[in-house]
């Protein structure tokens, strides 16, 4: 954390998040990245166990439970705090938020890209909305076979996107490993830059399917039960 | 700081508890029951709550109010359904329901806040010293409309609410205070009018909510009511008494259904016994009977365990341990139902009544400052948003975030010169606004520019208690914003400052009869004294003098009937004002025998 000012007391800060003089609670910095919150470098492999244990030291020096008998100002910094660890938290635990707040913090790096799902990708939407369409249609007393066939073909549909999903999963952990990879060898940010964006650049192409596909099966599964 | 007692404010029963070094305890009444029925009787000596109340249920039905959590933080149109259960008239006014009785209207929380006085009462007497801070619990499913109802009532009833906590965590803290207990429990909670589950991760002290779930609208109520229902028909058939003709039968059938109820589980067979005008209903009725009857309810609840645990991310089996809490969880249907799910056999050490007021103390000794060891770490039950074009809700915070949390969102204006921005805050998980929750809406003052050029940035916050606050920030100037939030379902702060000043009017009422009481007792205690001194003094007045005192005390025995304590008062200063002359032979002769024994005493030494 950058040294700075008890907002109390005016000494310079000294310890971690407490004024080493009179022991007031600091406000967070608002420059702090989630990253950066639990002490991490900006890669994607993390440490989960090591992950939750910060989080619990941070959540002691933070929860407004330990702050109820302290004045206002303290109390108030303490719930902004806290707030603000908890999104950190629930960000960098979850592997596909992680990478998207990654690629959200290097995103002045990385401009245009796409949002569109593949023409391919989204020819097979259409199709499966229409069989869900239809299928919505069919009521459940009659027409009970040809019900019956095509929720069968859109649950095959479902498992299929399933596996995709999995595929693209595994297709980011490798992204994973490259990007690692990259920022360790270049810990400047400025160094190795181009292929850096590119890796980011890649993974969002994968993300961005990954949702179409995510949501699609969903839908598939609400629809067929 | 002053002591911060814990309190189960429940459908059915409510308790209260306090730290006693280190360990928590709920606090009994002096016959030593600790469970208060969450009932309030309107009589004509004014308020009584508690055990006397349930007494009133079957004689004056409509004056007595039951399970009022069910209406806390709602419109009429929420409990429409219910409606011809309950024996009094409801209406609405500015979104809160009120409930009238004789001449006047209470809102929930008023109703809430004379439960939470007698608890209050009860542990200011027993402890001895005044309470003024309370840690509340609340069913974890509860949205904010509730929650902040809640706070509501803890206010008009004198209290400073420090903490609003859910139900099931409280429990898992009463559990694992010892700080043994380590890995994932489930926390399922049945009581009277709520269903409520937990997942919590509990790791060195740390009590990690992961998921939770529940239905605000489901427990022993509903099983009583299914009973009820069948009673009701068979006494129509058989005997022709139409019971909901009668509030008063109708009280007896429910309470005898309930009765029933609890004692088929630990019983197989139990009869139903009801007084009718026309003679006596009777029916035995077989645990099978009334398992069939609420097996659908009890499997209902399987449905939010499900969610919860997909919520959390685990199988039913990554469940180290399962903990029951609430009275409805004593029927032998639910554990089996509970212990094939989660393929585990229940715990139920500590009594499932209690553990709820044990775990909120634990949380107000953590908020004292005396428990640095234990921190809990809870989770909004459910998704926060606001409505967007074409009556969709956008949601900004997920069920099951960490809480505190927050999340800011970035307003502007459509149209030129615009000075306002109208937002509807929701919660619930549907896609459609209608079939949301509204909790709240606010008016966005906007600069007058040109369309899309103000930027209003709103955080939504919601804190420790799962309560939400809004605060808005003109992004050009920098500068702040008070809102003025209207909530849907909730009292405004004017209405609750309203409340609190009326009740110190009830509380007048308190002492009106607390005097009535005094009295009374002053007088009987007059009575026995003077009776007996008319005895001994027989030959030492006048005929006309006995007459005459025999007459003011058979007065002062009829106005103590009454409830009116000046009267009272009145009657025993006659009887002291006619005995004055009695009491002064009564002294000259004992002052004489006394002197006699002192003369003999004296020879004698
Ligand atoms: N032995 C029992 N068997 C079945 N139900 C019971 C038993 N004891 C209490 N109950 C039911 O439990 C409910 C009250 O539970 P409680 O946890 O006190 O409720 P709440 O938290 O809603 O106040 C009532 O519906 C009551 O009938
Ligand atoms: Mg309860």
């Amino acid at each position: 954390m950058a040294r700075s000012m008890c907002w109390h007391c005016q000494s310079e800060v000294t310890g971690e998040y407490l004024c080493g003089q009179c022991v007031k609670v600091q406000p967070l910095s608002k420059d702090l990245d989630y990253f950066a919150c639990f002490k991490l470098p900006r890669l994607l492999n993390i440490n989960t166990q090591e992950l939750e244990r910060t989080y619990y030291e941070l959540s002691r020096a933070f929860h407004p439970d330990f702050y109820s008998t302290k004045d206002e100002s303290e109390k108030t910094i303490s719930l902004g705090n806290s707030a603000f660890l908890n999104t950190a938290y629930r960000t960098i635990k979850d592997p596909v938020q992680r990478v998207e707040y990654l690629i959200r913090l290097e995103a002045g790096a990385v401009k245009d890209i796409r949002s569109n799902p593949p023409a391919d990708l989204f020819e097979e939407i259409l199709e499966l909305q229409e069989d869900m369409e239809t299928f919505r249609g069919l009521s459940p007393e009659k027409d009970s076979t040809e019900r019956a066939e095509l929720r069968e073909k859109l649950q095959r549909e479902r498992e299929r996107l399933e596996g995709r999903q999995e595929e693209m999963e595994k297709a980011l952990g490798a992204k994973y490993q490259e990007w690692d990879g990259l920022q360790i060898a270049n810990a400047d940010p400025s160094e190795a830059r181009d292929q850096k964006n590119g890796v980011l650049r890649s993974m969002q192409e994968i993300l961005s399917n990954r949702t179409y596909i995510c949501n699609m099966a969903n839908e598939l599964l609400e629809t067929t039960g | 700081m002053s002591r911060i007692v814990g309190i189960d404010l429940g459908t059915t029963n409510s308790l209260i508890a306090y730290m006693d070094k280190g360990t928590p305890r709920v606090i009994p009444n002096p016959e030593g029951v600790a469970k208060v029925p969450s009932i309030v009787g309107m009589t004509d000596n004014g308020l009584i709550v508690g055990d006397s109340a349930k007494a009133h249920l079957t004689r004056d039905p409509s004056r007595t109010i039951y399970s009022v959590k069910r209406f806390m933080g709602k419109g009429l149109a929420d409990v429409t359904d219910e409606l011809k259960y309950f024996p009094y008239s409801l209406h609405e006014k500015n979104g809160v329901i009120r409930i009238e009785v004789g001449e006047k209207t209470y809102s929930p929380p008023q109703v809430s806040a004379m439960i939470l006085k007698e608890l209050k009462r009860r542990a200011e007497e027993f402890l001895k010293e005044d309470i003024s801070k309370a840690v509340i619990t609340v069913p974890a499913y509860f949205n904010d409309s509730q929650r902040q109802a809640t706070k509501d009532a803890g206010m008009i009833a004198g209290l400073e609410v420090l903490r609003i906590i859910n139900e099931p965590t409280a429990a898992a803290l009463a559990y694992g205070l010892d700080k043994k207990t380590q890995g994932i429990i489930a926390i399922y909670d049945l009581g009277g009018g709520t269903f409520d589950i937990s997942i919590l991760k509990l790791k060195d002290g740390i009590f990690e909510v992961l998921a939770t779930n529940g239905d605000t609208h489901l427990g022993g109520d509903d099983f009583d009511q299914c009973l009820l229902d069948v009673l009701v028909e068979e006494i129509a058939d058989k005997h022709g008494v139409q019971i909901h003709e009668h509030p008063d039968l109708m009280q007896s059938v429910r309470l005898a259904a309930e009765e029933a109820k609890v004692q088929l589980s630990s019983e197989t067979e139990a009869t139903v016994l009801v007084e009718l005008p026309n003679g006596k209903y009777e029916k035995t009725l077989t645990r099978e009977s009334l398992e069939a009857l609420v097996m659908h309810l009890v499997e209902r609840t399987l449905v939010p365990c499900r969610s919860a645990l997909k919520d959390a991310g685990l199988r039913a089996d990554q469940i180290d341990e399962v903990v029951l809490v609430g009275g409805s969880t004593r029927m032998p249907l639910v554990r089996s139902k509970v212990e094939g799910l989660f393929a585990k056999q229940p715990h139920s050490e500590l009594n499932p009544d209690e553990v709820v007021a044990l775990g909120a103390a634990v949380q107000a000794d953590i908020l004292g400052g005396h428990n640095k060891e234990i921190l809990l770490l809870d989770v909004t039950p459910l998704s926060l948003g606001i409505e967007t074009m074409g009556g969709v809700m956008s949601a900004l915070i997920r069920r099951n975030t960490t809480i505190p949390t927050s999340a800011k969102e970035m307003f502007t204006t459509y149209a030129d010169g615009q000075t306002s921005v109208d937002i509807h805050i929701l919660q619930g998980e549907r896609e459609l606004v209608k079939d949301n929750r509204s909790l709240a809406r606010f008016q966005l003052k906007m600069p007058p520019l040109p369309a899309g050029v103000p930027r209003v940035e709103v955080t939504f916050l919601i804190d420790a208690n799962g309560i939400l606050h809004v605060t808005a920030r003109d992004i050009r100037t920098s500068e702040a914003q008070t809102v003025q939030v209207k909530p849907s379902h909730g009292l405004s702060d004017d209405e609750v400052e309203g409340m609190i000043r009326d009740s110190f009017e009830f509380a007048e009422e308190d002492i009106k009869i607390r005097q009535v009481i005094e009295a009374r007792t002053e007088a009987n205690a007059i009575i026995i004294a003077t009776d007996k001194a008319l005895a001994r003094a027989s030959d030492l007045i006048s005929e006309k003098e006995k007459v005459e005192i025999q007459r003011v005390i058979g007065v002062l025995g009829e106005t103590q009937k009454g409830d009116d304590h000046r009267l009272i008062r009145a009657g025993i200063a006659e009887v002291e004002k006619e005995t004055h002359h009695l009491a002064e032979v009564l002294m000259d002769a004992t002052l004489k025998e006394a002197l006699e024994s002192k003369k003999v005493s004296e020879f004698v030494k």
